[in-house]
């Protein structure tokens, strides 16, 4: 099949769909995009659903060359697009042919960015979906991350028109972000001064920030207990191990642990915390059961309100 | 039991406080009667030692409703009602050539090789929880004479196959992968394989016997040395 061949792979480069559920029971985790409005945006840019298979790209240096005409469209972080060296714009789409260069540059911030192809890249699902995940070598086109010389077959378009998304809030990146917190699981084993502490400290991103967890460092905060009986971690679970500084476990994380945790980062800002870079801070905000749920479906029918313009190529 | 707040679209339900037998049966059975209650709603379920997290479609129901019927799923076992585990054996060849922590484990207990294997032997595990890797079988518990801590340091990379004990659990690694638990034998059957149906031979409150075999059986049975 036709499609794009990888010159060069950049610095993390993965297929990503919307992640792999359902196969927590024999230890697979999540995957999928760890900024999944972005991804979902870059896909409808091109008429696709939003969890078709498409480009994640982690720091940037991805170089592509087409073998198919088609449309293109990158969104997300601060990587730079250039189709045959002319710099282009991101939240649209882009109509490429055979031969085209597509590259990425590097972000300065805001780290991921997906680059997603009308129809989506054709892998077979393996666990019923294509999101890669290295640390289990699963998904993808073999498991790991996309090498220099990878085949990425897509199938083209000619008629679809190029859209654009104008919308002021579609990038709500910053350097300094609050993240909203459920609190959960052991929380009432954090004595309360702790979790004063916890939610009234500032946070700065470490360089051991990935796709499994962003390990934060600030206030340490103590536990009444060390560790637990392992048990289910869930999307955005805040651990506390023992030297007492926060991890955000995100879409890699392993699926049981057994450290204390202190409730849940909200799907809404995993995204906007997974874009920073090491030294970006994060203070925490504690919100109620009923707001997390609140928050969720205002965002969800506030993407719905966004729409798509078209534009001409 | 407890339900307790876990994210957005999860709650934790515990089931008692202690890694047990009996408190692995009841995880067992929330589990089944979970999944069935919450039925296109949920999304995924992860039963461990003593809980089960429910993962839920937050466009399908919300916390109120998911609880509720969480509630009302587990108010209807009875108690004692645990489905028994199927058995499974799982064939192992002990030495030091693939067992490099044998020796020193024994000598730690003040037990000789033979003995170390002889009590690994004896005792019907059960499968307590999967995580950390896919196929990764938590096994308890491990007689007391033979528990041992994990190494101070731990290994870049455990072959596949490898048969370790840290503390009272027991488990055969599925891929290879740094670890350190103690290594006391290699096992030549695929814990996790992407291609096989069923992808892994154990499931959650599965009861495991371990069988010794020989260096030939091991090759044999297709164990890499």
């Amino acid at each position: 099949m036709s499609g794009f061949k990888v010159l060069n792979p950049g610095m993390l480069t993965l297929l990503q769909d919307g992640g792999r559920y359902g196969q927590h029971r024999i230890g697979l985790t999540t995957g999928g995009p760890l900024d999944r409005f972005a991804m979902s945006w870059a896909n409808r840019l091109v008429h696709n659903d939003s969890g078709e298979t498409a480009i994640e790209a982690s720091f940037g240096g991805l170089k592509l060359e087409s073998s198919v005409n088609t449309l293109v469209a990158v969104t997300g972080g601060d990587q730079p697009l250039t189709i045959n060296g002319v710099e282009k714009a991101g939240w649209r789409s882009h109509r490429v042919e055979a031969g085209d260069i597509i590259e990425l540059g590097f972000a300065r911030q805001f780290c991921r960015s997906y680059l997603a192809v009308h129809d989506g890249f054709q892998v077979t699902p393996s666990f019923g979906s294509t999101a890669t995940v290295v640390r289990e070598g699963i998904g993808g086109l073999s498991g790991g991350k996309l090498d220099a010389g990878d085949h990425l077959p897509a199938r083209g378009t000619t008629e679809r028109e190029c859209l654009v998304l104008n919308d002021p809030t579609r990038a709500p990146y910053q350097n300094d972000i609050s993240v909203r917190v459920l609190p959960g699981y052991q929380v009432h084993q954090f004595p309360r001064l702790e979790q004063r502490r916890f939610f009234s400290g500032t946070y700065t991103v470490t360089e051991r920030a990935d796709r499994m967890g962003y390990r934060l460092e600030g206030p340490a905060i103590e536990c009444d207990i060390k560790g637990i009986l392992s048990e289910g971690i869930c999307m955005g679970a805040i651990q506390v191990p023992a030297d007492g500084q926060p991890i955000v476990l995100l879409q890699d994380r392993q699926t049981i642990g057994g450290y204390p945790k202190i409730g849940s980062a909200l799907s809404l800002d995993t995204g906007r915390l997974a874009q920073l870079m090491p030294g970006a801070t994060v203070r925490f905000e504690p919100v109620t059961p009923h707001a997390a749920d609140n928050l969720f479906h205002m965002a969800r029918s506030m993407h719905r309100r966004m729409t798509l313009d078209t534009v001409n190529d | 039991m407890e339900i307790h707040f876990a994210g957005e679209d999860a709650l934790i339900v515990y089931l008692g406080d202690d890694a047990s037998p009996e408190v692995s049966g009841r995880v067992q059975a929330a589990a089944a009667a979970i999944e069935s209650a919450l039925g296109d709603a949920l999304v995924d379920l992860v039963p461990s030692y003593a809980s089960v997290l429910v993962i839920y479609n937050l466009l399908e129901i919300d916390h109120l409703a998911a609880r509720k019927q969480i509630h009302a799923a587990l108010d209807a076992l009875e108690a004692g009602n645990a489905r028994e585990g199927n058995l499974v054996t799982l064939p192992v060849y002990y030495d030091p050539e693939v067992g490099p922590d044998l020796e020193s484990l024994a000598g730690q207990a003040g037990l000789d090789a033979e003995e170390v294997v002889q009590i690994h032997l004896g005792t019907e595990y059960r499968v307590y929880a999967i995580g950390f890797a896919p196929g990764f079988a938590y096994l308890g518990q491990v007689d007391e004479r033979i528990a041992a801590p994990r190494l101070t340091t731990p290994r870049q990379s455990v072959p596949r196959g490898a048969v370790a004990i840290a503390d009272r659990q027991t488990a055969v690694y599925p891929a290879p992968s740094p670890g350190g638990w103690n290594l006391i034998g290699r096992c030549p059957q695929r814990m996790f394989d992407p291609d096989a149906t069923p992808t892994m031979p154990v499931a959650v409150g599965d009861r495991v016997r371990f069988e010794a075999i020989d260096r030939q059986a091991f090759l044999d049975l297709g164990g890499e040395l």
